[in-house]
């Protein structure tokens, strides 16, 4: 921990901290637009560091970590909305949406724990499936989730009488609704960072990574991997519930569309392209990917008209042309991401020279 | 390994923080210009008054929303064409248009970018599930809010004194849906949806209306809107013999279905809604949609007064057919710019009361709004597939109004002939009667037509409903 | 009575379908434990092939029994290009990358196939051209066409075709060999890189024998329509057993049968609360079922640990 107070480190951090404030205020010069966009790309980072743990840590290949986000956001979504006339306060759902998308994680680990690999994908991928349809369903004969027609008027996160989503005063300084939950999201983030770092390097940590390894010398060293590999799910679950919560309480709706297969396979992109296991490189590839879309929609356009005088090609799917190119071309020249952590980078240059 | 990634960060730092600084000077700027470009008082001669519009312009649906702001344009460019004058000034109306992808995420997106641009009022979105995201947040801006396409009903139920549209909703259409039915002499229905919440709302509705209109539900089954398998559901269906199938969900699943009902034998009538009431719907279909039934919201424009004029006056500016929902979108802006002039105002939060108090008699109806910002009475045409055609039926529910002016006219001819035979002072009545109810539009017609419809009795009946029809003005 | 026989035919025909794809994922996944995700896409390209193809022949005026066969051939030809790229570009360079990697790779060919396909094709929905004969059967009350009777056929021939192929060909042999240990099957003088291809091959193949038979099945084509049913067909290879071609086709029959009688009953017997709309996941249900108590599928070997 003295590394921190190292003066070097200590002004790194100092930068780090500016720029992260200012950095609403910076977006905002292109609009509020843009400072929504930040706030969707943290809210990605909390996934992809939620999927990090079950996928990067302990190594089991899940495709439907979406359902643990869509739990947390109907939770909220329920709670405090006038579909039940409840209205909770954040602080109260918030952990409740973790708790529950905690059990649920527990839920899908404990009969999937024999699996392995590419049949643990396809049951995962399952549970996402059933509870997106669920969801979609569940409006009889019992009304619960208001079915496809999506829960609407959420209550915004608020304390007391500072609602996050208008716009106020603060220290003379106009902070909108989506600056707020920016500094919001930005808090929460750093402590999900924290957290994911110490326990990295903690005992659990090198728990999972033993099982990520060979998960029956884990086994012959006296890891307890059944309890070891739900606490991964759980606590992967947990960060998904908290992450839907906002999501809720900054859209005001959710409906069972929002969490379709594809953002689950997105979200897996965004943790396998930026570097398994690696942290930075894992939050690297949520920014890259939410943004990247975000630059090819306004850029995509414009530039086929500088160049041939015409958009020849709809943008929309041109951006998809190059976003799954992207995907295939780095997975070609690094195939571990693009931020590898070092040891992984190391063990891969190693296996290819025995290959070689 | 932890000193490699700061390094770099520190010189990144130092590079970002450098435009944050620069940008926190600049950050006075647009606050200082924002009032200028905000309506300012009438104090100029020329105001410019924004109009923001939304709607997917690339993806599936792109065609679509490139259809909605066509329409948009249209009427923006015959109001500056009008000069219109609001509070002393000249005024100049402007279409900022967005690209929302049918995205609910990107729909908040472009909600915020249009708020920020501070437009007067919204035209849009085109879909439900953008629609309603986006409405907390105009309505939070306090900025009107009129879509032309979006058919969920909870769009305008959230409460939002902001939200307003011209189209029927799909409470209205799977009302008439059923009693269309009923009056097929249908006895027992299948319900089939999607699941998506345009499929279940429509569906649901109809469930309502039919059961309503004393119809047997023999069988309520579902599938999702990307199957193409629905063999087992019409199975199911076959073994309790229902007269009707209805579809609530889309062209691409209703068309194979009915081809599937055919091999399997099946003897049920067809009936769906405008997802379903598409070219498409029939060349996926093939011989298998010949027959069936389906409903449009609206009337065809054909029907309307001003409608063969509006299409005439699209394809000459765009060089397009309309594809589905222009004519809405133009009647969108109309209303909104009526408002205006009402309240002499164009500060969302001055005209905004007066929207709900519209009375435009456009080109897709006469439109006014409840209190919750639907049309008050939301017209339901019928059309029957034909020969690789759609035909109309009729039109229920609503109709009354949105053909008002027509029918009056075939009244008059009607009543005059008649009156003619019978005598000068009758006629005078029925003159006068029929003139007041051409002026009044909103009520009479109905009356007048039936009156006449009856017959022998018929210039004392077209007289007493025109009578009717002066004292109630 | 004749009910329960037309929901079993349905699903049957249904489930073969299932199974013909199956086998493509099977195939490859058998000899170099690597899920194709972008096979489902193959499937769509084969289809929206012979669309092209068949439907110009037959608008020229050639009889329908040829414009169909060059639009299968046609079909099969661009499909066994497609395969044979597909492994040459995006999977022969990541065989020693992380398992991880090839997965988001296939996933990325899948996105930009459907692209390129929605670019060539367009976004709309496509009719597919009546090269299929049209008869109708009647059997015991329940009904079926000829296009039914065919596609079941072709499935059984060709997982036949396949055993035959593995268990009985040099080819065959290498694939086995190259399956349990492809360093010592180079050894033995095996082209491992020339073996894999050929699996893709045959694979893609059987994906344009697939997309013709499902479109002339439900006569409609659109450029996403091989996601979902890749994604059933992966469901019902794993419940199988995946890497074995009898377990694919007892998985993809299973499947459509528990689809079909779960969308036909389960409504009755739950008395309402589960109907067809849950029908996408008894399949999933079952599957989960079934894994916790066979962890490899129905007929499947235990398989090593390779995550």
């Amino acid at each position: 921990m003295a590394k921190w107070l190292n003066p070097r480190s200590a002004l790194g951090l100092a930068l780090i901290a500016a720029v992260l404030v200012a950095l609403p205020f910076v977006a905002a010069l292109g609009g509020q637009a843009w400072v929504r966009i930040v706030n969707f790309a943290i809210l990605y980072v909390f996934l992809a560091l939620g999927l990090n743990i079950v996928v990067g840590f302990a190594g089991l290949l899940d495709l439907g970590y979406i359902a643990f986000y869509a739990v947390g956001a109907y939770v909220y979504a329920l709670l405090a909305s006038p579909h039940f006339g409840l209205h909770l306060p954040f602080w109260a759902i918030l952990p409740i949406g973790a708790v529950l998308a905690c059990g649920f994680g527990v839920a899908l680990g404990s009969p999937t724990l024999k699996l392995r690999g590419d049949y643990l994908a396809i049951v995962t991928l399952g549970f996402g499936e059933i509870i997106r349809i669920f969801l979609n369903n569940l409006n009889a004969p019992v009304n619960i989730t208001n079915g496809a027609q999506g829960v609407t008027l959420i209550d915004p996160i608020a304390v007391g009488g500072f609602k996050f989503s208008a716009a106020s005063q603060i220290f003379g300084l106009t902070v909108s609704g989506p600056q707020k939950y920016y500094f919001f999201l930005v808090a929460l983030a750093l402590l999900v960072i924290v957290i994911n770092l110490r326990l990295q390097h903690s005992r659990i940590g090198r728990a999972w990574q033993a099982i990520r390894e060979d998960e029956i010398a884990a086994k012959a060293i006296g890891i307890n991997t059944r309890n070891i590999k739900l606490l991964a799910f759980a606590m992967g679950a947990s960060f998904g519930g908290i992450a839907g919560g906002i999501f809720s309480a900054m859209q005001g709706f959710v409906s069972p569309e929002s969490f379709s297969l594809i953002e689950s396979v997105m979200v897996l992109a965004m943790v396998v392209l930026g570097g398994m296991g690696h942290i930075p490189g894992v939050i690297l590839g949520a920014v890259l990917l939410t943004v990247l879309p975000e630059v090819l929609r306004y850029g995509v356009g414009p530039i086929q008209q500088v160049v041939f005088g015409k958009v020849l090609v709809d943008p929309e799917s041109l951006r998809m042309l190059i976003f799954g190119l992207a995907l295939v071309l780095v997975m070609r020249w690094k195939p571990a991401g693009l931020w590898p952590s070092p040891e992984r980078r190391r063990e891969l240059a190693e296996t290819r020279a025995e290959k070689l | 390994m932890r000193f490699v990634p700061l390094k770099l960060s520190l010189s990144a730092l130092a590079v970002c923080s450098a435009f944050a600084l620069t940008a926190c000077g600049q950050k006075e700027e647009p606050k200082a210009a924002a009032p200028a470009a905000a309506p300012a008082p009438a104090a100029k001669p020329e105001i410019t008054v924004k109009i923001g519009h939304a709607a997917p312009m690339t993806g599936p649906q792109a065609h679509l929303g490139k259809d909605n702001e066509n329409g948009a344009r249209l009427a923006i460019e015959d109001l500056n064409a009008k000069g219109l004058e609001i509070g002393g000034a000249k005024v100049k109306f402007e279409l900022l248009g967005e690209d929302d992808q049918a995205d609910p995420k990107q729909g908040t997106i472009v909600a915020q970018k249009l708020i920020d641009a501070k437009v007067n009022g919204v035209i849009g979105h085109l879909n439900s599930g953008t629609t309603i995201p986006a409405s907390k947040l105009y309505a939070d801006a306090g900025i009107p809010q009129i879509s032309g396409s979006a058919t969920n009903p909870k769009y305008t139920q959230q409460g939002f004194a902001t939200a307003f549209r011209v189209m029927a909703n799909d409470v209205q259409q799977g009302k008439a849906l059923g009693e269309f039915a009923s009056k097929q002499g249908v006895k027992t229905v299948a319900i089939v949806d999607d699941r998506t919440a345009y499929g279940q709302g429509l569906a649901d509705e109809f469930r309502k209306s039919a059961e309503a209109a004393g119809l047997k539900v023999v069988a309520s089954e579902y599938t999702n809107d990307k199957a193409t398998d629905f063999k087992a559901i019409l199975t199911k269906i076959k073994s309790t013999k229902a007269d009707l199938v209805f579809y609530g969900g889309m062209d691409a699943q209703g068309g194979p279905m009915v081809k599937q009902m055919k091999e399997l034998g099946i003897k049920a009538r067809f009936l769906g809604g405008d997802g379903v009431c598409t070219p498409e719907f029939m060349k996926l279909g093939g011989d298998a949609s010949e027959g069936n039934f389906c409903s449009l919201p609206g009337m065809p424009l054909e029907k309307l007064a001003k409608g063969p004029g509006f299409k005439e006056a699209f394809s000459k500016k765009f060089n397009a057919e309309i594809q589905l929902y222009a004519p809405y979108l133009y009647d969108a802006v109309m209303v909104m710019a009526e408002a205006m002039k009402r309240a002499n105002s164009v500060e969302p939060a001055k005209y905004l009361p007066e929207v709900g108090k519209t009375k435009h008699d456009g080109v897709t109806a006469l439109i006014e709004f409840d209190e919750k910002g639907d049309l008050k009475s939301g017209a339901i045409s019928l059309y029957q597939y034909k020969g690789g055609k759609l035909d109309y039926v009729e039109t229920l529910g609503g109709g009354a109004v949105a053909t008002a002016k027509a029918e009056v006219k075939e009244a008059v001819a009607e009543v005059k002939e008649a009156a003619k035979a019978v005598g000068e002072a009758a006629k005078e009545v029925a003159k006068e009667g029929v003139k007041a109810g051409a002026e009044a539009v909103k009520a009479g017609a109905e009356a007048a037509k039936e009156g006449v419809k009856s017959g022998a009795e018929a210039v004392k009946g077209a007289a007493d409903a025109a009578k009717a029809a002066v004292d109630k003005k | 009575m004749e009910i329960l026989l037309q929901q079993l035919i349905n699903g049957l025909v249904q489930g073969s379908i299932y199974a013909l794809v199956a086998l493509g994922y099977t195939m490859v996944y058998g000899i170099m434990g690597l899920i194709n995700f972008a096979h489902g896409e193959v499937v769509m390209i084969g289809t929206l092939v012979t669309i092209s193809v068949a439907g110009l022949l037959l608008k020229l005026g050639l009889p329908v029994a040829l414009a169909g066969g060059a639009g299968l051939l046609a079909a099969v030809a661009v499909c066994m290009a497609l395969g044979w790229g597909l492994e040459r570009i995006a999977y022969r360079p990541l065989r020693n990358a992380p398992r991880l990697t090839p997965l988001i790779t296939a996933i990325g060919m899948s996105i930009v196939l459907q692209n390129v396909a929605m670019l060539v094709w367009g976004r709309n929905y496509l009719t597919f051209p009546a090269i299929a004969p049209k008869a109708q059967f009647e059997f015991a009350g329940a009904s079926f066409t000829a296009v039914q009777v065919m596609i079941v056929l072709v499935s059984a021939l060709t997982m036949a075709g396949l055993l035959v192929l593995i268990y009985r060909t040099r080819l065959g042999m290498a694939m086995r060999a190259t399956s349990q240990n492809p360093q010592v099957a180079s050894l033995m003088g095996v082209n491992v890189n020339r073996v894999i291809a050929a699996a893709f091959v045959i694979g893609s193949a059987l994906g344009a024998v697939a997309g013709v038979m499902v479109g002339s099945y439900y006569e409609i084509a659109h450029y996403q329509m091989g996601f979902m049913l890749g994604l059933k067909a992966f469901t019902a290879a794993v419940l199988g057993g995946i890497g074995n071609l009898a377990g694919a086709m007892a998985g993809g029959v299973l499947l459509g049968i528990i689809e079909a009688l779960g969308a036909g009953y389960i409504g009755d017997l739950t008395g309402g609360f589960l109907g067809s709309h849950y029908q996408d996941i008894f399949a999933f249900i079952v599957l989960i079922g079934v894994l916790m108590f066979r962890p490899s599928g129905l007929f499947g070997e235990k398989t090593g640990d390779r995550a």
